[in-house]
């Protein structure tokens, strides 16, 4: 018995001295992804956020992250391991992190957290997220021009705000330019398996999409595109090099700025609970280059609305627009505000099906 | 050449021995893949097996994150042992684990916002009984037209997690979680939450039940009639019947458990760590589970163990990953390791390895 008392104080010892060794004054951040850093999608544009973070203090700042973490029970053991283990600020990077993320939270209030799509604050926790939807305006506007057979392919991941925003964001530009084009829709319930995300892609050309969008991780459906001969946008990331051929243009997730600033924000002692919403114009949604697919004068006209939505000329949500049971939405001129926008949870006029209910 | 001989009979020390070659072989061959990916072999084996227990940062945490962790592979495992024992083959733990997920937990919310002391036992009741139903499809279809039992219990898992699906996005569907597909968060109902019952113990009710399923396991198995019985049914079916056994009680006897212990892991998880039905909720313990039964070789005792083992490899393959970023597929691989050497070196207990001597026709 006593044999074992003196192994255990021996080896606490031990090991506490290696906690203590691994102690410094960096300020040490964590990021927790849905995904794997190399989903070349979603959690690989956050991981490139850290890795800008990294870049930019230098040894000031010690980051570390844990990838394909599953929204529920295991997140909320993952984040607090990180809190124990010292880390300061830690970015939750999917929407089902958000309870879990509340709840550790309220056990470490001197640890600042950011919380990506969600809409729950507390005193050290923050919400970001980028308005993807000015990026689904885009890509809607050279869709429906492009489409030869009317009929754009959705893969949906889950039926939040979120995701029935980028949905009706890509459906009104679309339709702006042509107004036979009919929007298909697909729910996977999951931000990441390729394997459902290409059945989704392969269904969809099925019911004569010519053109590919999707609300998931990977590139999937982009190289069931590039196989099939049709058109996709790559998102999250640009996804290039799994369509060379088949990618018109992408939706590039950029992290690296608010990554950079909030991390600065808690090395000065000046970070507070806020709610950031950017869209283009900050540079926190990117649109990727056009291929030469896209012909010049679509180009053209997509580079204006780019413009014209980062100067604040356009929103994308601008009425007339009625709801799908031909209730009216905005009048005419009118822009929508934050608020339904964030809670959105019906189609616009003219998509076919239910939102999932 | 190597070759390997026939034992007389299986060595008791390799029985006991075999564990413990298995884990060292792990480490050096997990090492070197760990050394091999950038990282210091040492210490990601110490942050694994070691940090977890005794670690004074982390431990106070992570010991009873491990009795949470393990508690419903263990709770599974245990009724599948029985099963096992008795050639009755129960694949599909992981759709009775969600069917009483479904089925406690849809009561709980059809009761919500009632607050009784009533609720729980109810709940827990009803968790049983969701996945003792589930496996009694195959256990019916077995008896009555002597339907594969694997192929019928696999099958129902996917069944099962469709069944959840169309649940959360529809009538468990929470009025407030803005269109996510998950029901109300439990830990908003004080009547049905599986709380700590002791604070930074991680004891929950689920954790209790593990406990008295591996005493009560372990007393049916060894010292009760039932145990003898599926004991001889496993090793000889027309023995079994000279025996007095009935093989179809025995079928509907071990599915029914097996599916009855699922529900209850399943209604405690769902009620407590996951705190919410959700379409990703179900994260394959079920499957898990029949590792943990084989890697405690069938016994509760064994299966305590291997369920601790098991746990104690995912939370300390966790702080693996974010203190050394070691990719979550490599700890996967090393856990794949583990299972490998456990199961390829059981072969010691009933072979000696010997060296083959050349020119011997």
């Amino acid at each position: 018995m006593n044999l074992i008392k003196t192994l255990l104080a021996g080896a606490a010892l031990a090991t506490g001295l290696a906690g203590a060794a691994t102690a410094q004054d960096k300020l040490k951040v964590g990021f927790i992804y849905v995904g794997p850093t190399g989903d070349f999608g979603w959690s690989y544009e956050h991981d490139q956020g850290r890795k800008a973070v990294v870049e930019a203090f230098g040894d000031k700042v010690e980051t570390s992250y844990q990838e394909s973490v599953p929204e529920g029970a295991d997140a909320e053991r993952v984040m607090t391991q990180m809190a124990l283990s010292g880390h300061k600020l830690i970015f939750t990077t999917s929407f089902g992190y958000m309870d879990p993320t509340l709840n550790v939270a309220k056990k470490f209030p001197d640890v600042k957290f950011e919380h990506a799509t969600g809409f729950k604050r507390a005193d050290n926790v923050s919400t970001y997220s980028a308005r993807f939807y000015e990026g689904r305006t885009v890509i809607g506007h050279i869709a429906g021009n492009m489409t030869k057979t009317n009929t754009i392919g959705y893969i949906a991941s889950f039926p939040i705000p979120e995701v029935i925003r980028g949905i009706n964001a890509s459906y009104l530009a679309a339709k702006a330019v042509n107004p036979d084009v009919k929007m298909k829709i697909v729910w996977v319930y999951t931000w990441f398996d390729p394997g459902k995300e290409a059945d989704a892609a392969n269904a969809l050309i099925g019911q004569g999409a010519d053109i590919i969008m999707q609300h998931t991780d990977s590139p999937a459906a982009m190289t069931i595109a590039e196989e099939k001969g049709i058109y996709a946008f790559g998102q999250a990331s640009d996804m290039k090099q799994f369509g060379p051929n088949a990618r018109l243009s992408s939706i590039i997730d950029n992290w690296s700025p608010y990554y950079i600033a909030r991390t600065k924000a808690v090395l000065d002692g000046t970070w507070t609970s806020t709610d950031t919403w950017d869209g283009i114009a900050p540079g926190m949604v990117g649109i990727g280059e056009f291929s030469d697919k896209v012909p010049a004068d679509v180009q053209a006209s997509a580079n204006a609305i780019i413009e014209k939505l980062k100067s604040g000329e356009m929103h994308s949500f601008t009425g007339p627009i009625n709801k799908q049971d031909g209730s009216a939405w905005l009048a005419d001129g009118e822009t929508a505000d934050d608020g339904t926008l964030a809670g959105m949870n019906f189609y616009v006029e003219g998509i076919d099906g239910d939102v999932p209910n | 050449m190597l070759r390997l001989e026939q034992r007389p009979e299986p060595s008791r020390a390799m029985q006991i021995a075999t564990p413990i070659i298995a884990v060292i072989a792990t480490m050096i061959a997990g090492g070197v893949m760990f050394a091999l990916l950038g990282s210091n072999p040492f210490t990601a084996i110490r942050i694994i097996f070691w940090d977890p227990i005794f670690n004074d940062v982390v431990a106070s945490y992570t010991r009873p994150q491990l009795l949470i962790k393990a508690a419903p592979l263990i709770l599974m495992a245990i009724g599948l042992s029985f099963g096992f024992r008795a050639n009755v083959w129960n694949i599909g733990a992981e759709g009775q684990f969600i069917m009483g997920a479904v089925v406690g937990g849809g009561t709980a919310l059809a009761l919500y916002p009632y607050e009784s002391f009533i609720v729980f036992p109810i709940i827990i009741v009803m968790g049983a009984v969701g996945g003792f139903l589930w496996a009694m499809i195959p256990a019916l279809l077995k008896i009555k037209f002597n339907a594969n039992e694997i192929l019928v219990s696999l099958m129902l898992v996917y069944v099962a997690a469709n069944f959840l699906s169309a649940m959360v996005t529809g009538p468990m569907k929470s009025p407030v979680g803005m269109g996510f597909p998950e029901s109300r968060n439990f830990n908003e109902y004080q009547s049905a939450f599986n709380s700590e019952l002791l604070s930074n113990t991680g004891l929950h009710f689920g954790v209790l039940a593990m406990m008295a399923a591996v005493v009560v396991g372990y007393i049916a198995l060894t010292r009760h009639l039932f145990g003898f019985q599926i004991r001889v049914a496993g090793q000889s079916a027309r023995a079994s019947r000279f025996a007095g056994v009935n093989p179809n009680l025995t079928i509907a006897l071990c599915l029914g458990i097996s599916g009855a212990l699922a529900g209850l892991a399943g209604l405690f998880e769902v009620t407590g760590p996951a705190s919410k039905l959700s379409t990703n909720f179900p994260l394959g313990y079920g499957f898990t589970a029949i590792i943990v039964a084989f890697l405690g070789r069938l016994n509760p005792i064994g299966i305590l163990f291997a369920g601790l083992l098991m746990s104690l490899t995912y939370i300390g393959g966790e702080l693996a990953q974010f203190q050394l970023q070691i990719p979550a597929a490599a700890i996967q691989a090393f856990q794949g390791m583990l299972l490998f050497f456990l199961l390829g070196v059981d072969i010691l207990i009933n072979f000696r390895v010997r060296l083959k001597t050349k020119g011997v026709a």
